[in-house]
């Protein structure tokens, strides 16, 4: 069964838990990529790799509006056009503007989380252009009609057999299971749609605030096509993605590949800095490049200004226990994993618009382990469940509960009697069905619709402790 | 956070024995208790203690965490800086991460710098029972002997938030007759995680579910563990499954509170997988 990506919360991930393919393809390709990581990680001192990005990152975004005006400086000096956007709205009209000027018809995209983010696929063929992905595990989705479900990995979630049946319902592929036959088919399709595009647009890894080039690393050449084929190249970017130098260049590139699918480097690393110039042979004659607010700035005031150290590597969603069982389409977000539960709601207008998220974790800390910036994205969580209750976006039957027990667990009298009365009544209940509580009223039937409960002990540790005292002649 | 260093081997401790222990798990408490005096070390049970505050401030709500924990530092507070103890000892890693950790950021955040220093001072001294045991103690054998395999599973707290991992594996390679081996996945959260339990019980118990297909891959009797929270999601999942692997705590292994084998004679074998938590190739 799919994922039903507008449905509440429970029942995505109650639809998630049910499928037992979802579970084995994510699983095996986290698991997959964790071990690749690990692996490509200790072949450097990853330690030291990870420490040096975070300083680096760091230093960003202490400089952070200084960096964006060399950027923006050196970007313009280089040819290309450099546009702001500060919410959704302002980057898809501003991209749309752009495709209508240049009579664009069709359009290449090389795979972009910042341009799911602004749901611009969506923008552009509303009036009237064609999209076309060309990220292979994009396309397979863009023909599936779903967003991604992990950030470097977007078809993680479909088994072989899945996408065969997509690749002969939408292209009448003739039936088979041969991967390398139905790349080359996506391949032969792709291909021709590059040859026609008006118009390619990317995301951006990172940029290169010292030289103003744009960096993007791919594994199949497509978003160096995309960067070069088509007239007019638009770059989304956000504004996090910066770095000074070209040497911090390579240092988060190491970062990123290692981190991301545990290769040494990407098979393509395309940089452009600016349009085709005179004598050039090709090269895109437009750049332009929209460097994308949509909430970072937001994130940075509320307190949330780590998170805006991620490079987008993936790491922490193969790390997550919980993105393993579940899955991404789960979260209902465009980000998804441990740093999704952060950055969905740190970048939302309101906190409160993504309130289960921060909570769709077991706080494991998994995923500050596999960062590559050793962001603490649990301290993250918990912050903004702090943040939740100060909005009162809680449950109220959860916030009287909380305070409920904080005030029995304040007197030490009234702990004791609740722990005596629990006790009475767990084992009273707990020898009726049988040595072990098979059920309990809301909230705990959470606890018991899955699990069994033994009952609380007939004497505590402090009894025990009162009448070793007493036997022993203290008080 | 900075750990205090003993001039000295410590010979009195305060015991927080957390209230899950006190009110769930007593045998876990006395276990503690009693592997201390055997080696030493005097106990002090400060009778006052209730709870840490943990859920609260793991749920989000700091001011409850707050008054619970200026009232945890009003009753160990006092023990620490009049040198009444050495050190304060608890049998689990969560909670001693709660006290350790998290009291910091909640006074830093309410800006109680007096509050902030006392729980700083409290930290350093601050040990979970197995890092005491090892690292303070120096203690590798306790003397314990049980029959039956056994695998090792690190709770996550313990493991990431203390770095504790070694510890408790070197005092169970220390129990005389017991076969340890190893937990597939080891480092996976069982899926507890406090109110996650509860709000996300769903995902939480197919988290649970894999760490039992683990248990039975491996084949041991019984997972050890430092923490009393993590220990009754796994056994809850155990039992409601029909397995009969069960989790113990390492303090009633240590202190030989489980008889002389794990396997009941009734039951030599343990049962295959049907459902293993990682397919192959």
């Amino acid at each position: 069964m799919q994922v039903d990506f507008n449905a509440p919360y429970k029942n995505r991930v109650q639809q998630a838990l049910n499928d037992p393919n979802l579970r084995v393809a994510v699983s095996k390709a986290t698991d997959r990529m964790t071990d690749a990581r690990l692996a490509s990680m200790d072949a450097v001192e990853g330690q030291k790799l990870r420490s040096q990005v975070r300083q680096m990152k760091q230093h960003v975004l202490r400089n952070w509006p200084d960096y964006l005006q060399q950027l923006e400086s050196n970007l313009t000096r280089n040819g290309c056009t450099v546009h702001w956007a500060e919410e959704t709205e302002d980057a898809q009209n501003i991209v749309r503007e752009i495709a209508l000027q240049n009579s664009a018809k069709l359009v290449v995209k090389s795979k972009s989380m910042a341009t799911e983010e602004i749901h611009l696929n969506h923008a552009l063929e509303e009036v009237g252009l064609r999209v076309v992905e060309t990220d292979l595990g994009e396309y397979i989705i863009q023909l599936a009609d779903e967003p991604p479900s992990h950030i470097v990995a977007p078809v993680i979630h479909k088994r072989l057999e899945e996408i065969a049946e997509v690749f002969q319902d939408k292209l009448d592929m003739p039936p088979t299971r041969e991967p390398t036959k139905m790349t080359s088919l996506a391949r032969a399709r792709l291909r021709q749609e590059f040859f026609s595009a008006g118009m390619g647009i990317s995301g951006c890894n990172f940029a290169i605030a010292e030289t103003g080039a744009i960096c993007i690393v791919t594994n199949e050449g497509n978003g160096r096509m995309v960067s070069s084929m088509p007239r007019v190249y638009v770059v989304v970017m956000g504004i996090e993605k910066l770095v000074p130098t070209v040497e911090d260049a390579f240092l988060q590139l190491q970062a990123l590949c290692r981190s991301a699918t545990g290769q040494n480097l990407t098979v393509y690393c395309s940089m452009t800095s600016g349009p085709r110039q005179e004598g050039d042979v090709d090269g895109p004659e437009q750049v332009h490049v929209v460097l994308l607010d949509n909430g970072r700035s937001r994130m940075l005031a509320r307190g949330y200004g780590e998170a805006l150290l991620c490079i987008r590597c993936g790491a922490c969603l193969n790390a997550c226990p919980v993105y393993q069982e579940i899955g991404g389409h789960a979260y209902g977000s465009t980000y998804n994993g441990p740093i999704g539960a952060v950055i969905t709601p740190a970048l939302a207008p309101e906190i409160s618009q993504f309130k289960e998220l921060p909570h769709a974790t077991s706080l494991c800390g998994a995923c500050r382990e596999a960062c590559p910036v050793k962001i603490d994205l649990p301290r993250l969580l918990l912050d903004l469940r702090s943040d939740l209750v100060q909005e009162n976006a809680s449950p109220k039957t959860e916030a009287w509960g909380i305070k409920s027990y904080a005030s029995l667990m304040s007197s030490r009298r009234m702990y004791e009697s609740l722990g005596k009365m629990a006790s009475i009544g767990s084992n009273l209940y707990a020898g009726m069905s049988g040595g072990n509580i098979k059920f309990m009223p809301p909230p705990f039937n959470g606890w018991t619709a899955y699990r069994d409960f033994a009952p609380f002990a007939p004497k505590s540790f402090r009894q025990w402790w009162k009448e070793r005292s007493k036997l022993r002649g203290q008080t | 956070m900075h750990k205090a260093t003993f001039k000295q081997r410590p010979n009195r401790v305060a015991l927080f024995v957390t209230c899950m222990v006190d009110m769930l798990y007593p045998g876990v408490g006395i276990a503690t208790c009693e592997l201390l005096e055997k080696n030493d070390v005097e106990v002090v049970f400060p009778e006052e203690q209730t709870c840490c505050g943990q859920p609260a401030f793991n749920a989000g709500y700091r001011n409850e965490a707050r008054k619970l924990a200026r009232r945890f530092l009003s009753i160990f507070g006092p023990l620490v800086e009049n040198d009444e103890v050495d050190a304060v000892v608890a049998p689990s890693g969560s909670c001693a991460t709660m006290t350790s950790h998290f009291f910091e950021v909640l006074f830093e955040e309410s800006r109680e710098e007096e509050l902030r220093r006392q729980a700083e001072r409290l930290a350093s001294v601050t040990f979970e029972l197995t890092e005491f045991l090892v690292d303070v103690l120096g203690l590798v054998n306790t003397g314990a002997h049980l029959q039956g395999k056994a695998a090792y599973h690190p709770c996550c707290h313990l493991y990431r938030e203390l770095g504790v991992d070694d510890q408790p594996r070197k005092l169970l390679d220390g129990v005389e007759g017991l076969d340890v081996v190893e937990l597939p996945h080891a480092d996976d959260c069982c899926g507890f995680g406090g109110l996650f339990s509860i709000k996300n019980s769903g995902i939480s118990a197919a988290m649970g579910r894999a760490k039992a297909r683990s248990a039975l891959q491996c084949g041991a009797d019984a997972i050890a563990l430092c923490d009393v929270s993590c220990m009754t999601h796994i056994n809850g999942i155990l039992s409601r499954e029909g397995i009969s692997c069960r989790a113990h705590h390492i303090a009633e292994i240590l202190n030989n509170h489980l008889g002389n084998s794990l396997r009941p004679p009734s039951q030599p074998e343990p049962q295959q997988p049907d459902h293993p938590r990682r397919w192959g190739d």
